[in-house]
């Protein structure tokens, strides 16, 4: 029955003078979001957007899209009518509720807004009025103007809006209104949520992925480019590099002691990571470690790995425990496929007892064994990278 | 260079079956069940392929089921016999080594009423024979077991067993899962006392999705998918036309040449397992006991003409896989296992295999296409790979 959305935005309604950028951003972002389901057509409007769907457009599939995009705080299917004309309305919004509520024992409220001042009613008016012919209408329906069941809003303009469901919408800032970020994704379950959280906030993502092989196999990898193209389901196009990073692992392997493997790893892959991020213009790095998850995240090892780093490292579960970092990962369906049992490039030659409170003097030492080659090796990894572009 | 070594998992489809397949799908494409012309063309297919099965295996045509392949060959076998003859018995044996399509629908069995013997076997993956005799009462039903084994090509007596069996109680059904045998041995089970035969089309270059059981025509089973009432109401649901054709256009081929193909495997095999056990920390799984590292002829004709299982010391299989991939070689590994979840092998736990070879073990699984060359550039990869890999482990 809903031919048109009204789309609601909370913080970018809050921005000054440049409030136009978020509102374009978001007006292009939900079109993104819509142009493979259809010809919608969607327009900025006093405040808010409008969606005009086309014809056999599938309702659920459309709610479920508009759920992704950032910046969206609240989704209202609205009946759209054309007159404005006291008896056209009140005909429309009975006729709205009779067709919307088989079962009309409930308590209502109407609520009003018009844009039009010389409208011969005003907004209080329009509410009780409504209200009253409502009453009459439909005897089994009943005013509670402090906790209604339902909340008829009309809202009056050149045409008339009607609309009772109000759909919470993902909240955050539409994606491009806020700088771009190199996402470090590496298959597990908080990379992706950490990737998701920085999107949200209205930053457009690029990502990158270190294989391994013959250590880490091809499916290793492919399920990384499934999990990229979860997240760019909310980020939109998103480019994934793959940098092959078997050699330098091994050359640290040979050179370096066991236990500070994987932190020195770590330092080279953000380095590698930043490299690339430069390259994309992006302001920062973001990824999913959570301080004591394992020991490459204890404090210590946390300050060992941002040493190396110039640009901020964004860390958006820092705090999370696991299982709040596994709800996001289920609410936005990247658990199931971080949970595919692949190795990843971390785990495959991972210590027994590795450091867990490096000390970052003894580590650059160890490091200074690998002067004779590592550039040359890291200059490798970065003419060999793979770019893959998801979504 | 391109190196297929995994013909236990599957194999190319020949070009005859291909061409087959092709004509069926755009030109003779009716339904079975049709009544016109077409479907008796159809229809025609399926006769054929059922009658070139019953020879190979001197058996009657009727007394092949098509089905969707060896899991699901396996499953009608067991739940079906099972379910048709539950008033005579319900006792049934098998192994520990068995494929999971034969073990998991055991496991549906023993719960719902089925008394289940898993017996174990000896080091190099034989029954051992009498603890098998040993446990045939007078409620046992049924006796299941593979032919070949799948992970290390241990071939079990058959016939013998098949006999003593039935020699100590006369009605006691015999399933032999042979889908990795079909093709590399004459099976003939009427001679051999089997009442239940699997075979799959898809390990003998026919198509996936292609598979039969035979049944005794004197033994009784029920069907486990209901419908139509095709094949005689065992097996409803309309016949896979093509690839029912596809598979017996891939046993037509099997048996031309055989004995050639069969000893040119053999020497293949000898061939490798001779160099790959000159490379240090190598271990060769599944070969009778009196085998020397001379490799006898003798001793490896016990065992099938494809499989090979080695474990390679110190380096992980899933590595080693990968690392024989990049190189244009695909094998199998014999236990799939990651650090998060270890999956080990049912046979290689069975044979007792130590727990440090377990994710340390590859099969590699020749075909009649399988050449010399082939075999001495995977042997060449080995030498080259192995010194490499070890050198970087988990410490």
């Amino acid at each position: 029955m809903f031919k048109a959305f009204l789309i609601k935005y909370a913080e970018i309604g809050l921005k000054g003078k440049n409030r136009f950028v978020f509102e374009n951003a978001l007006r292009d972002r939900i079109q993104e979001a819509l142009n493979p389901l259809g010809e919608f057509l969607v327009s900025k409007e006093q405040g808010r957007l409008f969606i005009e769907c086309p014809k056999n457009y599938d309702y659920e599939e459309t709610v479920e899209a508009l759920g992704r995009v950032f910046g969206i705080s609240s989704i209202c299917p609205v009946v759209v009518l054309d007159s404005s004309q006291w008896e056209d309305l009140t005909q429309g919004v009975g006729d709205y509720v009779e067709k919307m509520y088989p079962d009309r024992h409930f308590t209502f409220k109407v609520e009003s807004k018009r844009a039009d001042k010389n409208y011969p009613r005003t907004t209080p008016e329009i509410c009780a009025d409504m209200g009253a012919y409502l009453l009459k209408r439909f005897p089994e329906m009943k005013v509670d103007v402090h906790n209604p069941e339902v909340r008829i809003t009309v809202e009056v303009r050149t045409k008339s809006y009607v609309y009772s469901i109000v759909i919470p919408g993902p909240g955050g800032m539409p994606v491009g209104t806020n700088g771009k970020a190199m996402l470090l994704l590496s298959g597990g379950i908080d990379s992706p949520v950490a990737g998701y959280m920085i999107a949200k906030r209205g930053v457009s993502m690029v990502a990158t992925y270190f294989h391994a092989p013959p250590y880490t196999s091809e499916r290793a990898k492919l399920k990384v480019v499934e999990l990229a193209e979860k997240i760019a389901k909310y980020t939109g196009k998103m480019k994934l590099f793959v940098v092959n990073f078997t050699d330098i692992q091994l050359y640290i392997y040979d050179q370096c002691p066991h236990e500070e493997l994987t932190i020195i790893m770590r330092r080279y892959m953000m380095k590698i990571a930043e490299k690339l991020a430069e390259e994309e213009g992006c302001l920062g790095l973001v990824t999913g470690e959570s301080i004591g998850q394992v020991a490459s995240q204890t404090m210590h090892s946390l300050a060992a790995t941002n040493e190396v780093c110039n640009l901020p490292v964004y860390r958006p579960l820092i705090a999370f425990d696991k299982k709040d970092i596994v709800e996001i990962a289920e609410k936005i369906d990247t658990f199931e496929t971080s949970i595919q049992p692949f190795e990843d490039c971390c785990t495959i030659f991972v210590a027994k007892h590795p450091v867990t409170k490096p000390n970052i003097k003894t580590i650059q030492k160890s490091e200074r064994k690998l002067e004779e080659k590592i550039d040359k090796m890291v200059e490798a990894a970065l003419n060999t990278v793979e770019t893959i572009v998801v979504g | 260079m391109e190196v297929y070594l995994d013909n236990s998992a599957t194999t190319k489809v020949s070009e005859s079956v291909r061409d087959c397949m092709m004509k069926i799908m755009y030109e003779d494409y009716g339904n079975p069940s049709s009544m016109h012309l077409m479907g008796v063309r159809a229809e025609n297919y399926i006769k054929e392929a059922a009658r070139i099965i019953a020879e190979t295996l001197k058996v009657e045509p009727k007394e092949i089921i098509f089905t969707s392949g060896g899991t699901e060959a396996n499953n009608l076998a067991l739940i079906g016999a099972a379910m048709a003859n539950k008033r005579r018995g319900k006792h049934i044996i098998s192994t520990r080594i068995e494929h999971p399509s034969v073990h998991q629908p055991l496991v549906f069995l023993e719960e719902n009423g089925f008394e289940i013997s898993f017996l174990p076997v000896d080091t190099t993956g034989k029954i051992i024979k009498e603890e098998l005799y040993k446990q045939v009462t007078e409620d046992t039903l049924l006796v299941s077991m593979m032919y070949v084994n799948n992970e290390i090509g241990v071939v079990q007596d058959v016939e013998e067993i098949v006999a003593e069996l039935k020699e100590r109680k006369k009605d006691i059904l015999i399933h032999v899962d042979a889908v990795q045998a079909f093709g590399k041995y004459r099976i003939y089970p009427k001679r051999m006392g089997i009442d239940l035969l699997t075979f799959s089309g898809h390990k003998i270059h026919g198509p996936k999705g292609s598979g039969a059981l035979y049944v005794n025509r004197n033994v009784r089973i029920s069907p486990i998918m209901f419908g139509g009432g095709h094949q005689r109401g065992l097996r409803s649901g309309t016949e896979n036309v093509p690839a029912i054709a596809g598979l017996g256009q891939a046993v037509l081929e099997l048996y031309t040449n055989f004995d050639d193909k069969i000893s040119k495997m053999y020497e293949l095999k000898q061939y490798f397992l001779r160099e790959v056990s000159s490379l240090p920390g190598v271990t060769i799984n599944g070969l009778p006991k009196e085998c020397t590292d001379q490799f006898e002829m003798e001793q490896i004709k016990k065992t099938a003409p494809h499989i090979m299982s080695v474990s390679f010391d110190g380096v992980r299989s899933e590595v080693l896989l990968h690392a024989l991939e990049d190189r244009g070689v695909y094998v199998s590994a014999g236990s799939a296992c990651s650090s998060h979840h270890p999956q080990p092998s049912v046979t290689l736990i069975a044979i007792g295999l130590p727990k440090n070879l377990m994710d340390s073990t590859l099969r590699f699984s020749m075909s009649d296409l399988t050449t010399l060359e082939d075999i001495q550039y995977t042997i060449a990869q080995l030498k080259e790979l192995l010194p490499m890999l070890r050198r970087y482990t988990r410490k």
